[in-house]
Formats: C-alpha cells, sequence, structure tokens
C-alpha cells in the first residue's frame, strides 16, 4: 500500500487541571489517549463520537493547534510532534481547517478578499502579489460565490455563503489534507446539501484529503469512505463506511448507530 | 377542527429593525388538538420561534408585534388579553422548552428550587410539598439519585441532564399544552433519542399536546403525528406527517426532504434546494419560494399562492402552491 498522506500512532493529548486558588496542576484530562489511524490520499474519514469523546482535540493537534503530549504525527513522511512552531510553518500550509461556526470563524473587520490574500502575505512564496486579484476571483468562482462579492464583508453573506468563504480561505493554500470540524452543522438542511455537494467536488477536481468530524452520522456516512468512532479519547472502531454502518462491532458504536433518527420510521416497520 | 386546542388564524407579526419594518410571519394559520403532537417545521428565518414566542406573548418588546390574525387557546382569545394575563396563562396551561436549557436555568439556584418555585408561587404550595412535588417530577423525567441531586446547581449537570430539568420545570404545574422549540438541536444523537422518547412517553401519560418546533425533519416522525412546513413566514405545507413526507404537496418540502442524506443512497449526489433562504427584509414577490422552484413559471411570480387542498387529493392536506397537483403527481 502507498505511504499514506497522515499517519498517527499512540497520540496522547491532555489538558491540565488546575486548582482553584494557585492554578497549581492538580490532574490532567487524557482527551486523546491513544488514539492510532491511518488516512490514505484523496480518502475521506470521517470522526464521530459524542460530546467530550475527544474528536475535536485530536483534530486540533492534528492541526497543531494542540499540543501533543506523546505519540507521533507524520504527516507525507514528516513526523510532527515536537516540531517548533517555525518548522511547523510550511506544513501547515498543506493542512487547513474548515470550521463549524461560519460566523466566528471570518475575521468581520476584513473583506473577502482580504481574509483569503492573508495567507498569501504569510506565505509569500506560494503567489506573487500581482496574481492575488486573478486568484481570488478564482477561488470564489470554485466555491460557488460570484466573485463580484470579493469586496464584502462576511456580515453581507448568508451562513451557507460565509461556509463557501471559509472554505475558500482553507482551499487559498493549496492544502492536501482539509480538516473539516462540524463543517456544516450550523448550516440549514438545504445549504447544508450545497455544501457537502461542493465538498465532494473539491475532492474530484484537486484530488483533497478531508479528515470529516461530525457528529451527524447520516451526513458521515453520506461523505466518508471510512469511520472512525471515538469514545473517551480512544478510537474504539475504524471500518469502511458500509461495513462500518452495516455490521458495527463495538457496543458503543451499535448505541450510537440504534439512535440515529429515522427520517421516515414506517418505510423500516413495513420492511421489519 | 372545532375542537383545537390552540387554533392561530391568519396571524401576522412586524418587528421594527434598525433596517426598516419586517413581517417575520405573515398570514401563518395552524391548529393543535387536544393531546395531539404537531411538528413546526422550517429553516432558519421561516418564522417557526416567532410563531412559538407570539403564542407565549415573549416577542421581544418594543420591537415586535402582533398587527393582524388570531391566537385562541381553549376558548380564550390570547391577541384580546394584556401581555402579563398572556403569561399568567402560560405558566400555568403552557409550559415551553428551548435549545438551550443552561441559559434558561438559573445559575445560582439549586434546581430542586427552581422546579418547586412555580409550585409555590403558583400553587400556593408549602416548601415541603413543593419540594416533594419536585422530586417527583425530576425522578419521573429521568434524573437519577434525586434526592440527592436535587440540590446541585444546573452547571453540575449534562447538555441532556439540564434538558431534562427543563421538561420537569415545564411539566410542573400540569399543562395542556407543551411546546418545545428545537428542544434536542443541541444534544449528542444518543441523548436526543432520549429526550424524544420521554416527551413522547409524557405526552401519552398525560394526554398533553406538544407543539414541536424543528429545523430537523429526521427526528419528529416518530414522535409527531402532523406536521405544519413553514417557508418565510407563511405556511407552505400542512397535513399528516406520513403525508406530507411520502408525498409532499410543496416543491419546498420536496427539496427539504431531498437534502437529507439518506440512509439508502450512501455516496450518491445529494439534490439541494438552490440558493439560500430568503431574508425577512426582502421577501420575494409572488409565491416566497418561487426563486428557488424548479416548478416555477410566470404566476409565481406574481401571484400569492394561498393555502389549499390539491384538487383531487384525498388526504387531509393542504399547500401553498399554484401547482401543488402537479407537484404531487411527480412526486
Amino acid at each position: 500500500m502507498a505511504e499514506p498522506l497522515l499517519r498517527v500512532r499512540d497520540l496522547v493529548t491532555t489538558y491540565p487541571i488546575r486548582s482553584a486558588l494557585l492554578r497549581r496542576k492538580i490532574g490532567e484530562v487524557r482527551a486523546v489517549d491513544g488514539v492510532s489511524f491511518d488516512i490514505a490520499r484523496g480518502q475521506t474519514v470521517g470522526l464521530v463520537g459524542e460530546s467530550g469523546s475527544g474528536k475535536s482535540t485530536l483534530a486540533r493537534t492534528v492541526i497543531g493547534l494542540e499540543q501533543a503530549e506523546a505519540g507521533s504525527i507524520e504527516f507525507q513522511g514528516t513526523e510532527l510532534v515536537g516540531l517548533s512552531a517555525r518548522q511547523m510553518r510550511p506544513v501547515r500550509r498543506d493542512i487547513q481547517m474548515v470550521f463549524q461556526d461560519p460566523y466566528t470563524a471570518l475575521n468581520p473587520r476584513l473583506t473577502v478578499r482580504q481574509i483569503l490574500s492573508e495567507a498569501w502575505r504569510i506565505h509569500p512564496d506560494l503567489l506573487p502579489a500581482q496574481d492575488w486579484d486573478e486568484e481570488v476571483r478564482r477561488l470564489l468562482d470554485v466555491v460557488g460565490l460570484d466573485p463580484q462579492y470579493a469586496d464584502r464583508y462576511p456580515h453581507q453573506f448568508s451562513g451557507g455563503q460565509r461556509q463557501r468563504v471559509g472554505i475558500a480561505r482553507a482551499l487559498a493554500v493549496r492544502p492536501k489534507l482539509i480538516v473539516c470540524d462540524e463543517a456544516v452543522s450550523a448550516l440549514d438542511v438545504s445549504v447544508q446539501a450545497q455544501v457537502l455537494n461542493l465538498l465532494d467536488d473539491l475532492q474530484a477536481e484537486l484530488g483533497l484529503t478531508y479528515l470529516f468530524i461530525a457528529h451527524d452520522l447520516s451526513v458521515v456516512r453520506h461523505i466518508s469512505d471510512e469511520v472512525i468512532v471515538m469514545n473517551r479519547g480512544q478510537v474504539v472502531e475504524h471500518a469502511p463506511t458500509d461495513q462500518l454502518f452495516a455490521d458495527p462491532q463495538h457496543e458503543y458504536t451499535q448505541t450510537l448507530l440504534a439512535a440515529v433518527p429515522v427520517v421516515r420510521p414506517w418505510n423500516q416497520e413495513s420492511a421489519a | 377542527m372545532p375542537d383545537a386546542l390552540l387554533s392561530i388564524e391568519d396571524l401576522q407579526v412586524e418587528f421594527s429593525t434598525r433596517d426598516g419594518l419586517v413581517r417575520p410571519l405573515d398570514g401563518v394559520t395552524l391548529e393543535v388538538g387536544h393531546g395531539e403532537t404537531l411538528a413546526l417545521l422550517g429553516e432558519s428565518g421561516s418564522g417557526k420561534s416567532v410563531t412559538a414566542q407570539a403564542v407565549m406573548g415573549l416577542l421581544p418588546q418594543p420591537a415586535g408585534k402582533i398587527v393582524g390574525g388570531r391566537i385562541r387557546f381553549d376558548d380564550q382569545e390570547l391577541t384580546a388579553l394584556p401581555p402579563q394575563q398572556v403569561r399568567a396563562l402560560c405558566g400555568t396551561r403552557i409550559g415551553m422548552i428551548f435549545q438551550d436549557p443552561l441559559s434558561s436555568l438559573n445559575p445560582v439556584f439549586r434546581v430542586g428550587d427552581q422546579v418547586a418555585e412555580p409550585l409555590r408561587r403558583r400553587l400556593g404550595l408549602r416548601r415541603r410539598e413543593a419540594n416533594a412535588r419536585a422530586l417527583e417530577l425530576l425522578h419521573r423525567v429521568g434524573i437519577p439519585d434525586v434526592e440527592h441531586r436535587m440540590h446541585h446547581y444546573p452547571h453540575q449537570f449534562s447538555g441532556g441532564q439540564r434538558q431534562r430539568i427543563m421538561i420537569a420545570m415545564a411539566l410542573s404545574l400540569g399543562p395542556d399544552l407543551l411546546i418545545a422549540d428545537e428542544p434536542t438541536t443541541a444534544l449528542d444523537v444518543t441523548v436526543q433519542a432520549q429526550i424524544m422518547n420521554l416527551l413522547r412517553d409524557l405526552q401519552q401519560e398525560r394526554d398533553m399536546a406538544i407543539l414541536l418546533i424543528t429545523h430537523d425533519l429526521g427526528v419528529v416522525a416518530d414522535v409527531a403525528s402532523r406536521a405544519v412546513v413553514l417557508y418565510a413566514g407563511r405556511v407552505a405545507e400542512q397535513g399528516r406527517i406520513r403525508d406530507v413526507y411520502d408525498h409532499s404537496a410543496h416543491p419546498y418540502t420536496e427539496g427539504l426532504l431531498a437534502s437529507i442524506p439518506q440512509q439508502e443512497e450512501g455516496g450518491a449526489r445529494l439534490t439541494p434546494i438552490a440558493g439560500a433562504p430568503p431574508n425577512p427584509l426582502a421577501f420575494p414577490q409572488g409565491c416566497r419560494f418561487h426563486p428557488r422552484c424548479p416548478y416555477a413559471q410566470e404566476r409565481c411570480r406574481d401571484e400569492l399562492p394561498e393555502l389549499r387542498r390539491p384538487v383531487g387529493w384525498a388526504p387531509d392536506q393542504a399547500a401553498s402552491c399554484h401547482f401543488t397537483e402537479e407537484v404531487l403527481s411527480r412526486g
């Protein structure tokens, strides 16, 4: 098998528990507790689990927003754990994140053009300044927004449009891996479907790899090739999507799947 | 329905905002029967929460105002009563639960006292009786180890347990109607299922009506018997939930259902509705759905469709669409 894009081994991320008075460390929470998995290029891996399962901490550790306590994160063969901020910088470009809340993830004081070109300011070798306008137009077109909107501010967009801006921002640095943390959860159903289709199209066109975190299992089932189920900081099951939904092995996965609401329950009754 | 518990007729609500006068509800008509669970469905800005606020007399003041139509609750005309009396009535006969239980519970009071408070204030029970009743209620909604836990504060409970506490409070005075506004939206999927089951059991046990407001078409089919779908401040479609889901009479309902990733077709392309829900500041002329509608014709641009039963269609179902017969025949 070809080398995976992302290879995580025995990853541990902890948060300190501090005493109320002196803020001394009196214990720790192992939010991610010995997690291992691979993500192959061009795949979408879904990550599910309930609140507190550690899925967001795992994502934040992978993109470098949290420090790993132990274990290894290999991205394209490069070990990320232990890298300095400076050494991380070129890697940061390859791993981007799309956040849940399109209302707070974008700087309200910047226009869309400024939001998109910020990354090129930080990574000057990526794109010469004279090409920025052209690239902004192209990116907006790619995510299905009118390129004329480039000089608008985030508040002038609807939620779905804002999430498209968030995706365009992630694409601006031509990443290889995009971590979507509840990226469609805050959107209306009809708009959510548009964004899911957009993510599909982008993957096909650009060969992107997704780590897709969501609490909505029908969304995860729809978009993922493989699914990882987390509970209390640990991976309890990791399987191809069809297999996981057809034949869940772990008790926790079974509980989770049994709770998924069914749109038309009467169809199930007649089938059973 | 002559014996409706709650009946809303042609309700119109206006908000004055910085950007001008908006009308988030523009002619909403619906009925909730005794002991019935009605699902009120719609996306953001459709007016589902404003409907609940209007019923409860909780419209933001002084910005929001009912400017037309009627709300009747069990032979009382709520729109004719002063807000104070509406709230008094709501306190006893209509209970309400919200999406975010943490912000609805008072963080500085023990939960047992919060559940007991309405019993003491409205029913004049003594502390001991009220506490005993609160304990019973908290036990019924599934708070474990109640004797001990009722002395804890809201932050010491999980989201699901807080929602259970809210339900206990809403039920404390034995309401005839429970308005549940996105009660499970903030909860994990396993907890969501538990809360939905709890609501269904309580509804049957107490013969209480529920107005279940949600944007999630997936969670209600098990619980509700009828559905009303709102779009841009008007009723798009209403009927028995099974009819609405299996034979949508309005293109919007059809589009919403097609947008949900279905389990059978994993990985297949979704068919979303084009565009986004309209801003209440600028609802389109004619049928408000026409800019997003695959069936739209010239007529839809100019003429606002009335809610009507499709011609030659037996089920108790109605839609605001000029071409509802065509939608039904295609679906």
